[in-house]
């Protein structure tokens, strides 16, 4: 790691719609190993919530515990953030969402985080479908408590002491489908043309959008037989690259209308993708789970936009909340007055 | 025979098998003696079960306005074979019984120091309606109208209230009122009515209670409706028993008065989460973001609360839990009644914690308290659990009526908004900058330069950046000391009465009795009644944690104090312990923890019992020291 953080920058670094740098998006120096693939991941939300032109503070950051966790230290430093407790981010991105349904939830977690002591709350998160970016930096093993397997790491890959994990592992992009997410993604954090896009397309989706990227961990899960090791990830990619094209912009490129596919979110922006083939739907749950199984069977990993249906109805359209943020409302909304509680007296005498 | 003699000053309890309604009928039974304008505490004792088990309730009737326990029955109404035998052996000597003589009473069960009333209900019930349904409800009415007639009970009030109960089923209402009639004209025509003890309008010794127009309601919606008044915009829970009742009519009310008019959305969310974890997580997230977040849970959701519990208190996060304490873990006894969560709340999750309790008595400070608590937990940045129990929340209550002045205003605490934040000199979320430990904090979304941070448990520094620094951490956990001393001022202070005037004393000690909670009224009863035998004691009713110096003085100028408490360890005299400068010694535990809420007799009784053997150790106080 570094330690030191340049202040130096580039006099002409481009601007965004709001007048601000990349460099108004970036957050503390980070502290994980040199050459962590999370680091690639907050490199990729900077840039991704920079190019959106998403004003800073107007995005709330949360996490759970765990490498991952830390991570939104190290990006969107003019953001609030909330490091929460190991595996219960959902129930507090939940409440936070309730509370101020105006701003933009991005939630960052691990593997371990999501897949073991968080299940419940993950399941029951996209179950709710709440509006938030969800991305899993899963890199199958146990950083901060050094290398133990995690419960995504693969059937027969290897751990640092050799050993052949026994288990299944879970995979949470599958999860994500059967649950009934409404965005659905896998990606590599090598892989910034994707993940970026991906990124910018979750956060202009209304409800729940999740994204699980290998992350590979460089100290403990990166050497021969590991399955999510960088080389072993790059040899075994499929990869459906995706442009997204924010509301008011122009379409400039044409794509071939047999493997690209084009879809308008909530918001009017459009994401096309390139599929990996022309049969591919993402609008097909079904598909984009045969499609993500039978990657796995044939030992690839599928990534891109998996599934994607644009007009859910999220939390606060389910429970049916003022379009008002329930934290803005005063005495005059929620006190019914000394005249209301006479009555209610009197039905109890 | 000698048979108890009383007017409006009595216990009746009803024993019934639970899921046949006889809840509703026997709730009618003492809301018709409430609307009679005679005290009255009725306690339904259920099991964790739906259908089949025993239950019981049992109905208080004090002319001198006594809300606790006394202990004792005087007159039982047994419809449940299953606990007749039972039943029977705990009647009063000169009590009463009255059963349902469809089947004969076997003889091996009848005592001669009891008087018995067979009233035929089943056959009468067969005979007059239609429906097997009709026939097993409408049984509870009968012995409701025969008690009517036995306790010299308002025939008119009882159909008022069916009338109420049942307004537009006009078909419901003939056949309770049938039924009523039923039991009141075979009581009149088979026994002398009404009995020795009975009921009369006017006459009693407590107009306290008659003056200021007291309501009738269970603790859990008083907490509710405090949610409501007190702004509550987010309910997360999971349901548990006893604590359900508290989003159920937390809910009911919000539909009705948190709707926005012009567009018909809710000012207002609730949801029922996966678990307890989730709930309190909820919670906390909403109430980091500027919402006003609430729980209700039970001890087994206390437990599952605490991790959060910790991060809040740290993190210094507002959230507000409704604890409704019951019985220990699993499946036993989650329907009774204790207050064996103060130690595990007090104390809530790993590290350094303590947590601020409030401890309502009666359903008007479940209202009220609950209101508070919205404003404390924003003022001290921290946790702050209402500690009810199963007795007040789930049982009606007489209570005085819930007020509200209209010219409160919400106390959102220190919150630095976008001009705060641009005035401020100087800004750091865990700077310290009024000395009393509570520091200025800021929502997401305020400003778009300003007053960002990372809110995190343990390591941090005052600037909020992440610090590993034992000096930082030190620096920290001891504000949040001062901020635990401060909560002192903020919380509800103790209550004491003027003490009872005793002639000629039997001790020479300076006796004190502490309480809180539902051990208040019947410990206040058990201080008269030992007042009335020549041993006066001071009293205090706690009603906050951190406590009150004044909690203090009072131990120091007792030679003898009485924690009077409802479970095992006496752990409300072990808060005492650990957080005062006392010596252990002065404080004798009186305790009850059988589930079933701690009665009066049961208090004077241990507290005659430690007067006998502790007497002749304790050593008076210096004059000069009292």
């Amino acid at each position: 790691m570094s330690y030191i953080k340049p202040k130096f920058r580039h006099p002409n670094l481009p601007i965004n719609a709001l007048g601000n740098t990349v460099a108004d998006y970036d957050g503390a120096i980070s502290t994980l190993c040199a050459g962590c693939g999370h680091d690639s991941i907050s490199a990729a939300i900077r840039n991704a919530c920079f190019k959106s032109s998403v004003p800073p503070h107007r995005i709330a950051k949360v996490s759970g515990i765990g490498c991952s966790s830390k991570m939104p230290t190290y990006f969107l430093g003019k953001s609030h953030g909330f490091n929460s407790v190991h595996g219960r981010m959902p129930s507090v991105a939940t409440g936070a969402s309730l509370a101020n349904r105006g701003l933009t939830y991005i939630g960052v977690s691990g593997d371990g985080d999501t897949a073991s002591i968080g299940m419940g709350q993950f399941i029951h998160l996209i179950r709710r479908n709440v509006n938030m970016t969800y991305i899993v930096a899963n890199n199958g093993c146990y950083g901060l408590t050094k290398g133990q397997d995690s419960a995504t790491a693969d059937l027969g890959s290897v751990n640092k002491q050799g050993a052949a994990n026994p288990f299944d592992g879970i995979d949470l992009a599958s999860l994500a489908l059967l649950q009934g997410a409404s965005f659905v993604a896998r990606s590599f954090s090598g892989d910034k043309d994707q993940l970026e896009p991906l990124i910018r397309a979750a956060m202009a989706h209304k409800g729940f959008a999740f994204i699980d990227v290998v992350s590979p961990c460089v100290t403990f899960n990166n050497h021969a037989g590991s399955t999510k090791s960088y080389s072993q990830t790059r040899d075994h990619l499929d990869m459906m690259p995706l442009d997204f094209v924010p509301m008011r912009e122009e379409i400039r490129t044409s794509y071939d209308a047999g493997t690209t596919q084009g879809i308008t979110l909530h918001d009017g922006s459009v994401i096309h993708l390139h599929k990996a083939s022309s049969e591919y739907q993402a609008d097909d749950r079904a598909a984009a789970l045969h499609a993500v199984q039978s990657a796995h069977d044939a030992g690839r990993i599928l990534t891109g936009l998996l599934y994607l249906d644009p007009d859910t109805q999220d939390l606060n359209q389910s429970l049916n909340l003022a379009t008002r943020p329930l934290n803005e409302l005063g005495k005059d909304e929620l006190c019914p007055g000394s005249r209301v509680l006479d009555s209610i007296n009197e039905g109890l005498r | 025979m000698k048979q108890i003699k009383g007017v409006n000053d009595f216990v009746v309890k009803f024993a019934n098998v639970n899921g046949t309604g006889s809840a509703s009928a026997n709730h009618l039974f003492a809301k018709a003696i409430f609307r009679m304008g005679i005290p009255v505490s009725p306690r339904n004792i259920f099991p964790s079960n739906i259908q089949g088990l025993p239950t019981w309730y049992e109905v208080r009737v004090s002319k001198n306005g006594y809300l606790g326990r006394r202990g004792g029955v005087d007159m039982m109404v047994c419809v449940n074979p299953q606990s007749m035998e039972k039943d029977i052996a705990s009647v009063e000597p000169g009590g009463y019984f009255l059963y349902d003589n469809t089947k004969p009473l076997a003889p091996h069960l009848k005592r001669d120091d009891i008087t018995f009333f067979g009233i035929p209900l089943t056959e009468m019930c067969m005979r007059e309606f239609e429906t097997p349904r009709l026939q097993q409800l409408l049984k509870n009415v009968v012995y409701v109208g025969a008690m009517a007639a036995l306790l010299n009970l308002k025939f008119s009030i009882l159909k008022d209230l069916l009338n109420d109960q049942f307004k537009g089923k006009e078909k419901l209402i003939s056949s309770n009122v049938q039924a009523l009639e039923m039991g009141y004209q075979y009581a009149t025509e088979n026994y002398n009515c009404p009995l020795p003890i009975r009921l009369e309008m006017g006459g009693n010794a407590a107009p306290h209670i008659l003056e200021s127009e007291h309501i009738l309601m269970n603790g859990n919606t008083a907490a509710a409706l405090g949610a409501i008044y007190g702004g509550a915009t987010v309910a997360a829970w999971y349901p548990i028993t006893p604590s359900t009742s508290v989003v159920d009519a937390f809910a009911k009310y919000a539909q009705r008065m948190r709707i926005d008019p012009g567009s018909g959305k809710k000012n207002f969310a609730i949801v029922q989460a996966e678990d307890e974890l989730a709930a309190i997580g909820m919670v906390v997230g909403a109430g980091w973001n500027g919402a006003r977040a609430f729980t209700a849970t039970s001890g087994p959701g206390l437990s599952l609360m605490s991790e959060f519990l910790g991060l809040a208190y740290f993190a210094e996060l507002p959230a507000v839990l409704i604890n409704v304490q019951r019985s220990g873990p699993s499946t036993g006894m989650p329907t009774r009644s204790q207050q064996s969560d103060v130690l595990a709340a007090a104390y809530a999750s790993h590290g350094d914690t303590k947590q601020v309790l409030l401890f309502p008595a009666t359903p008007r400070e479940c209202f009220d308290m609950t209101v508070q608590a919205f404003d404390l937990t924003e003022q001290l940045q921290t946790p702050v659990i209402l500690m009810s129990d199963l007795d007040l929340g789930m049982n009606d209550w007489m209570s005085p009526p819930l007020e509200w002045d209209d010219d409160r205003c919400m106390d959102r605490g220190k919150v630095l908004d976008a001009d705060g934040l641009d005035k401020a000199e100087k800004w750091g979320r865990y700077l310290d900058v009024d000395g009393d430990g509570i520091c200025y904090r800021t929502l997401p979304g305020t400003h778009p330069d300003k007053g960002a941070f990372f809110t995190r448990g343990s390591s941090k520094n005052e600037m909020a950046v992440y610090s590993e620094s034992g000096d930082d951490y030190v620096q920290n956990v001891d504000r949040l000391l001062r901020k635990f001393d401060t909560a002192k001022s903020y919380v509800p202070k103790p209550k004491t009465h003027p003490p009872i005037e005793v002639k000629k004393p039997k001790t020479e000690l300076k006796l004190g009795a502490l309480f809180f909670g539902t051990s208040a009224s019947p410990s206040y009863e058990a201080v008269e009644m030992l007042a009335a035998e020549g041993y006066p004691i001071d009293t205090m009713r706690i009603r906050a944690f951190p406590f009150h110096a004044s909690i203090d003085a009072f131990i120091h100028s007792h030679d003898l104090v009485f924690v009077i408490e409802q479970n095992r360890d006496g752990q409300m005299r072990r808060l005492i312990i650990n957080e005062c400068e006392i010596p252990p010694g002065k404080l004798m535990p009186v305790l009850n923890y059988s589930g079933t809420p701690i009665t009066a007799r049961n208090i004077a009784g241990k507290i005659r019992e430690t007067l006998k053997t502790k007497s002749a150790d304790v050593v008076p106080l210096h004059p000069e020291t009292a």
